[in-house]
């Protein structure tokens, strides 16, 4: 065992500056970095697993996965992974520390209004969709281990539970009880299963649930037939515990809490759209419901839960694409039924392949100000309403359900710019716009050129074949 | 140092080029063959030499049951196709091909790195390594960190945690999988000269011994020429056929 570590030690070039916390699975210690390294310029701290004789096996193991799962991602949503220790010589892993909040700040003051769920919420699956894409599921998501920094974004830490599709799962069948934290962990990884991120959907629906009530959907119980009721048992209406919550974010939670994970939402990304637009949230008996589901929908629900067989799925993002977020850039200011036509057909072609796909319809339109006549308010308002029934009509013939439709008007004087930070905002993966027109100059300063150029995801410009 | 890994090059000289030079390219400066040289294609020969060069460059290189049955006329325990294969390749060989058959051995070992075609366990009776039962039975024989075979023909990773019995892993190729020496693995490599796994590129896998990480590849390679060898050879077409379609 590698003797304890102090201030002032050095360890593979890294300084020890102070210990900052000692938990049950091992030491957390900020530290400097080795000199010579300008490239790490974050605060860093260095995590140290309690190894040896007497800890429990999980604790190696844990170890062995957060440092392969930890050292394979990046991005603005996870912290920036540094180094790691030689197992056999002296683990620990270093990276950057994140300075912002815990989410343990927020659900120790629930209930909160709905606004700040729905705030916290659309950042929390953000960053969820953020590692999904990377082929990784979290599993062990709580408020302990999501770190809010100070612009708002949402930080996912401690990856010790969690899964990469691109290497062996060391905790598969290791262990046989149930991993993860009783009020969190989904139905499916009560049985062990560990490929799916709708689990992490899951646990998302019972953090917000947390958020908004003050309460955990199904408690925090303690025994494997405890942590089972919930393949079959839907929690207390949050709008029965908290009559203030409106029905469309009740509607969002109890979706993302659904038993079976075909049913939840089939990706974070659209959990964070609806919690961004609540106006645009279809709300069904889900979100209207104030008591649980009578003894007839329980049984059939106990019966199915017997019977649970999850679908064989070989990587997160198999699921997300077919989960996909498609936006339509439709120029309602601009009307031209050809142009529109076209689009329709590639949006449908696409609408077609996989029915988990929603697609939000966006225009973006001169601000109200920039328009003459009444006051500037009412003017506004005309206008978007104007847009909006132009925008569902356009969609009409895609016959889309409610449920995977959205409708958008943007005021901006920068409609590139606004459609850019549409797409960066609610995880958009594809836009679909039109090209301008054949006769107009000056192709290089148009928006889908820009949007093609800039857009986080794919774009698609479509025209109508020439001559 | 960084070993490369084939497998069940089956006397296709596109397929063991090609994944011969990816291999340099991503710095090997190891080999090890893993068995079955010959059978199926149509370039014993010029396979053999390849791997009979690299052996003499210290190259481990072990004997596959295709190999083995080349050698010994009369033994038919395979299919018909497989058999007439064994039949052409048989009669072609010069007598310093089948003696350099001849001198493989069925295991080899280099510390705690063990080398088999098929499983560790009674290597002769060329057993496949298909489930997590056939793979605990030729970790616990070669008694080794590593274990690296061929035989069967996709690739797999088989891996021990704290249960007696290891967990298959189907693994994305391209990816460097961290395989530490606290654990026991053992890799299917996939094979260099007839995948059949719905993908016609050929496998191979990279041992990164300083990093202890593995690597499993695909390499697209000239499978039409390969085929159209096959065929002009007189060979039976369902051995060209499996090539184009990779399975």
């Amino acid at each position: 065992m590698s003797p304890t570590i102090e201030p002032g030690m050095v360890i593979d070039g890294f300084r020890v500056l102070e210990r900052l916390h000692a938990g049950g699975q091992g030491v957390i210690y900020r530290v400097a970095p080795p000199p010579g390294r300008p490239d790490l310029d974050v605060p860093l701290l260095m995590k140290v697993p309690r190894l040896g004789p007497g800890e429990p096996s999980e604790t190696v193991v844990t170890y062995e996965v957060e440092q392969t799962v930890h050292a394979a991602l990046s991005g603005p949503h996870v912290p920036r992974f540094v180094a790691a220790g030689d197992l056999a010589r002296r683990p620990y892993v270093v990276m950057e520390e994140i300075l912002g909040r815990s989410l343990r700040a927020w659900t120790d003051e629930a209930p909160l209004a709905p606004e700040e769920v729905a705030r916290l919420g659309a950042a929390v699956a953000t960053a969820l969709q953020a590692i999904h894409v990377q082929e990784v599921v979290h599993l062990d998501v709580k408020p302990s281990n999501v770190i809010i920094r100070p612009d708002g974004r949402a930080v996912l830490v401690d990856f010790g539970l969690a899964r990469h599709a691109h290497y062996p799962d060391l905790l598969a069948e290791e262990f046989r009880h149930p991993m993860g934290s009783a009020p969190y962990i989904s139905p499916e990884q009560v049985l062990g299963v560990r490929w799916d991120p709708r689990s992490d959907v899951f646990a998302l629906g019972a953090l917000l649930y947390q958020l908004a009530t003050g309460h955990y959907p199904h408690g925090s119980p303690t025994t494997p037939g405890g942590l089972r009721r919930r393949l079959w048992h839907m929690p207390m209406s949050p709008r029965r515990l908290q009559p203030g919550i409106p029905e469309w974010l009740q509607e969002v939670i109890l979706r993302c809490l659904e038993p079976q994970a075909a049913n939840r939402y089939a990706s974070a990304a659209q959990v964070a759209a609806d919690l961004a637009h609540p106006d645009q949230v279809t709300v069904g008996e889900r979100g209207r419901r104030l008591r649980r589901p009578g003894v007839g929908t329980l049984l059939k629900r106990w019966i199915m839960a017997t019977g649970y067989e999850p679908s064989p799925l070989e990587r997160p993002s198999q699921q997300l694409v077919g989960a996909s977020i498609v936006v339509a850039a439709v120029a309602t200011a601009h009307r031209n039924e050809q142009r529109f036509q076209v689009l329709r057909d590639v949006v449908k072609r696409l609408m077609a392949m996989d029915p988990d796909r929603r697609l939000s319809c966006v225009t973006v339109i001169r601000p109200s100000s920039d328009l003459a006549g009444g006051t500037e308010e009412e003017a506004g308002t005309s206008q978007r309403i104007k847009h909006l029934v132009l925008l569902r009509n356009w969609a009409e013939p895609l016959g889309l359900p409610a449920e995977r439709l959205s409708f958008h008007v943007i005021e901006s004087g920068d409609p590139a710019a606004a459609l850019l930070e549409f797409a960066k905002v609610n995880p958009v993966d594809h836009i679909v716009i039109g090209a301008p027109p054949a006769d107009v100059p000056l192709k290089g300063a148009f928006v889908s050129t820009r949007v093609a150029a800039e857009a986080p995801c794919s774009v698609t410009v479509v025209r109508p074949r020439a001559g | 140092m960084k070993l490369a890994l084939l497998a069940d090059l089956h006397a296709n000289l596109e397929g063991a080029t090609a994944c011969l030079e990816h291999a340099r390219e991503q710095g090997a400066e190891a080999f090890a063959f893993l068995g079955d040289l010959v059978g199926y294609g149509a370039d014993p020969e010029a396979v053999l030499d390849l791997v009979a060069a690299e052996a003499a460059a210290g190259a481990v290189v072990v004997r596959g049951n295709h190999d083995a049955a080349v050698l010994a006329a009369g033994a038919d325990t395979m299919n018909r196709a497989a058999e007439a294969a064994l039949d052409w390749t048989r009669a072609r060989l010069s007598e310093r091909h089948r003696a350099f058959l001849a001198g493989l051995p069925l295991e080899a070992r280099q510390g705690e790195v063990h080398f088999v075609h098929a499983s560790a366990d009674r290597p002769a009776d060329w057993t496949y390594v298909c489930d997590p039962l056939r793979a605990e039975q030729s970790l616990v024989a070669a008694g080794a960190t590593w274990v690296f075979s061929g035989h069967v023909h996709e690739p797999m990773l088989y891996y021990l945690g704290s249960t007696p019995r290891p967990l298959g892993f189907k693994p994305v190729p391209g990816v460097a999988i961290p395989v530490p020496a606290h654990r026991r693995w053992l890799a299917i490599v996939g094979s260099a000269g007839q995948p059949r796994d719905g993908n016609t590129a050929a496998c191979y896998a990279l041992l990164d011994r300083a990093r202890s990480t593995l690597t499993f590849h695909r390499v697209p390679y000239d499978w039409a020429r390969a085929a159209a060898k096959i065929r002009a050879a007189g060979l039976p077409e369902s051995l060209a056929r499996r090539l184009e379609r990779g399975e």
